[in-house]
């Protein structure tokens, strides 16, 4: 039965991830286009020599990070989709602090960097959880409209008061630090280490602690933990904490680490596919290691593709929907296939 | 009602076999009902007693197996077929819609002649045939200001207005009062005399014994036997049943109760708009005995249930466990001081049906030695735990990493069960604990309880089962519309007056009305 359980949790998504790269070759066959050489120039694109690797890694670190702040709310039970935001209000904060002289060491001013940043990511994620758990208003719809506040925010503050001064460019002066590099080439920054350390952490807080007992059993019945004494209000809360804090961590990582400045569309909606991160990897923390990678290659490759094929870089949304589709499809056709011997059964 | 004559056969149901998947609900099941009886279909939850019916009214149809009526072959595929024939069947929940009346009920689903409705002939009809059977029921009335019983009343009007020759009840007296229960019995026998031929699925032997004239008996799907019920006693059914002798009264050992253990003084709970929930109950729990709350559902035993374990704060009065002060705390300090609860439903707030029963086990104590050490979940401990308490109350269940909802319902409310009794509280508050349980499951709940107030734990019963409550308590308390009609010794006054005082008949009246 456990076995049985924790197979299909791993069989789904591989079965998803196929059925999309099937469905997007047929989808390529049947526009004229020759599969073979697109994913091959997407492997290449993604794999194919160290610099592009990684690139692949930097890229998969926000999807990573926003991935698993998804997962954290939805175990105890709060769908957060406004990770987007959280990542721009964590990225505002490293700026605004970045580009400030405070006399600190560089270590220090990174690390009051990063928390702030968290901490921003926090405080927005704090409205739409307070809404939910005190008001009763639903999370999926408050945290959506709050990520259009959130990227017209960036954008108004990159028009005036975070510009660069004297310059035309939408974006902020260059930070006075920069998040550690652990290789040079290409400069692969810490952040794949804060995602590393991330999913380990969640995967050992969910099965190993009393709080991580709680949060499951808050996202299944908050009903019945109420009526065992656990607070599924507090749960809920402290879960949408983490969830926050990742996702600014998220927004920080971007800004310190990849471009150094606050620029206009610094996140090409990271905090949308955090979602199809965080379902394809069927909720389980390390199963974000890969579902982030997998999200990772398609982006890092499809310019590649593009290239060699003249495929739009979007095609790879396809492949990505399809495999989200797939996992959601595979999660609830055993019960739908009994539901349905149930009624058509050989009369 | 038991007629020697032998009455022509109406239905007969032949190698009845029903598949969900792999699991046989029904296995080559031969029911025959004749015309013009009372036939029982006896059986414990999962029987396959509701399915079989369902198959006979067209919710699915049989895997295998024929139907003949008058002796004609006919085929139910699904329940227009079944109407079409002459079946009807009046549901346990019943399939009304609060806001239309009687009559707009009534036609909901029946075919009209023409497209335009009509409702004035319909609503005569009605009257006319609620007025044949004594129902007493306006068709203009809208369902929501009718009582329970009326409610059935219409679904029985219903079947009858769709020219049901064969009835089925299923459940029927689950929801109603003593008196309720009477008053449609009566109605039975009225359709019988009217050539109605009625199937009663019930798992209450008292009912068969009192209106069936031949009962049918399921056990895991198979028929056991069909007999006269002037030919039986409730023991040898019982033995059909469950297939093992079966202890139907539970002897209770006279005991003066201890201090208390939990009392509350004058409490109120009003909903959003104002309306009185509770309204000012005042009452002592002493250890080692079982107080029963008698009642109707919806007259505030739930809310009283709520303001005993912290679930819901009581806008006036005081609750004390012990010398203790706990008005207004929350659950998690009633838990704390050892107030054990078994909630009204285990699937909703009893238990995390996706959770493992190990996990279930340990809700409460999760963050407890020696569960839990600085935060960090010791699941040795916790499945060793586990282990123990499923021998030791018999949970069958293949392991302990199984999730709750693999559970019967029996099984999961023996989780709660152990839970509960296991964090050797002080008092225990125990809503509807048999609700729902087959007789075998019922008869172990009910003695694990009793032990419990053996033990000298107090024990809290609310059920809406009299029976349960005269089967338990050492003391009752009436509860209508959130107040206490009264309360006294077990056994003070009769089955009758207590029914009575549940609905809502003052005590005085109640006990000079039946002697």
């Amino acid at each position: 039965m456990k076995i049985c359980e924790s197979a299909k949790k791993i069989i789904s998504p591989v079965v998803g991830v196929f059925t999309g790269i099937f469905v997007g070759a047929l989808i390529m066959l049947i526009r004229g286009f020759d599969p073979l050489v697109a994913y091959k120039a997407l492997f290449m694109g993604a794999f194919g020599s160290v610099d592009n690797f990684i690139t692949t890694l930097i890229k998969t670190t926000p999807l990573g990070l926003t991935g698993l702040a998804v997962l954290i709310a939805y175990r105890a039970g709060i769908f957060n989709i406004g990770c987007e935001g959280q990542l721009q209000l964590g990225a505002i904060m490293a700026t605004v602090i970045g580009v400030t002289n405070y006399g600190l060491s560089d270590e220090m001013h990174i690390i009051v960097c990063i928390m702030a940043a968290m901490l921003a990511g926090i405080m927005f994620a704090m409205i739409p959880a307070i809404a939910k758990i005190w008001r009763g208003y639903n999370e999926i719809v408050v945290t959506m409209l709050l990520n259009y506040v959130a990227v017209y925010f960036t954008q108004f503050l990159l028009q005036g008061a975070l510009r660069e001064p004297g310059q035309m460019f939408p974006q902020s002066a260059r930070l006075l630090v920069r998040l550690p590099v652990i290789f040079s080439v290409k400069r692969l920054h810490i952040g794949i280490v804060f995602f590393l350390l991330a999913s380990v952490f969640l995967y050992l807080l969910l099965n190993q602690l009393s709080f991580g007992f709680r949060v499951r059993a808050v996202g299944l019945n908050p009903n019945a933990c109420d009526y065992a004494g656990i607070s599924s209000k507090r749960t809920m809360l402290s879960a949408m904490i983490i969830s926050g804090a990742l996702a600014g961590l998220a927004g920080a990582c971007e800004v310190m680490g990849v471009h150094g400045r606050l620029v206009e569309n610094f996140s090409p909606g990271y905090g949308y596919d955090a979602i199809a991160v965080a379902l394809l990897a069927n909720l389980h923390p390390l199963g974000v290691l890969a579902s982030a990678l997998f999200f990772g290659v398609l982006r890092s490759g499809a310019a590649n593709m593009q290239i060699a094929t003249n495929l739009p870089v979007a095609f790879v949304q396809i492949v990505q929907g399809v495999a989200v589709i797939c996992v959601i499809i595979l999660d609830k056709l055993p019960d739908y296939l009994r539901s349905m011997g149930r009624t058509t059964n050989a009369i | 009602m038991h007629t020697q004559r032998k009455k022509s056969l109406i239905l007969k149901m032949e190698g009845a076999t029903k598949k969900f998947g792999n699991l046989i609900a029904n296995d080559n099941v031969n029911f025959e009902l004749r015309k013009g009886e009372i036939h029982a279909l006896l059986g414990e939850n999962g029987a396959g007693k509701s399915t079989l019916m369902n198959c006979l009214y067209g919710i699915f149809p049989l895997t295998k197996g024929k139907i003949f009526l008058n002796g004609k072959e006919i085929v139910i595929n699904n329940t227009q077929d079944a109407i079409k024939y002459g079946i009807g069947m009046v549901h346990q929940h019943f399939m009304l819609i609060e806001q239309l009346t009687v009559t707009e009920n009534i036609i909901l689903g029946t075919k009209q002649k023409g497209p335009w409705l009509d409702v004035k002939t319909v609503e005569k009809e009605i009257k006319e045939l609620s007025d044949k059977y004594r129902f007493n029921i306006d068709p203009q009335e809208k369902i929501k200001n009718l009582t329970v019983g009326m409610q059935q009343r219409v679904e029985i009007l219903k079947t009858l207005y769709r020219n049901a020759d064969i009835m089925i009840f299923d459940e029927a007296t689950a929801v109603l009062t003593p008196q309720e229960v009477n008053q449609l019995f009566g109605i039975i026998r009225r359709l019988v005399n009217e050539g109605k031929s009625i199937i009663m699925i019930t798992h209450k032997l008292e009912e068969v014994m009192e209106i069936c004239d031949r009962v049918t008996v399921l056990r895991n799907g198979r028929m056991i036997g069909s007999l006269e019920v002037k030919d039986t006693s409730p023991r040898k059914l019982a033995n059909m049943m469950v297939g093992r002798d079966v202890v139907l009264d539970i002897a209770r050992k006279d005991k003066a109760p201890g201090d208390v253990a939990l009392e509350i003084k004058d409490i109120v709970v009003k909903d959003r708009h104002g309306k009185h929930l509770i309204d000012g109950i005042t009452v002592q729990l002493r250890k080692g005995e079982i107080l029963g709350i008698a009642g109707i559902d919806g007259n505030g035993q739930i809310e009283l249930s709520g303001v005993l374990t912290g679930m819901i704060p009581a806008k006036q009065g005081k609750v004390k466990i012990g010398d203790d002060d706990v008005s207004g705390k929350k659950a998690k300090h009633f838990i704390d001081k050892k107030v054990s609860h078994i909630p009204q439903d285990r699937q909703k707030t009893g238990l995390i049906m996706e959770f493992s029963v190990m996990e279930n086990l340990i809700l409460q104590e999760h963050s407890k030695s020696p569960f839990c050490h600085f935060g960090i979940m010791n699941w040795k401990e916790i499945r060793r735990h586990a282990d123990n308490l499923i021998s030791e109350y018999q949970i069958k269940v293949p392991n302990a990493s199984v999730p709750a909802k693999a559970l019967s319902g029996g099984n999961q409310q023996k989780v709660i069960l152990a839970r509960e009794i296991d964090r050797q509280s002080n008092v225990l508050i125990a809503v509807q604990p048999t609700r729902g349980l087959d007789i075998g499951a019922t008869e172990y709940v009910r003695s694990k309880i009793l032990e419990q107030r053996d033990k000298g734990i107090a024990v809290l019963l609310i059920s809406t089962e009299l029976d349960e409550i005269l089967a338990l308590s050492d003391r009752i308390a009436v509860m209508y519309k959130g107040k206490f009609v009264d309360v006294f010794k077990n056994g003070k006054y009769s089955r009758e007056q207590i029914g009575l005082m549940m609905s809502g008949v003052t005590k005085d009246v109640a006990i000079n009305n039946v002697c």
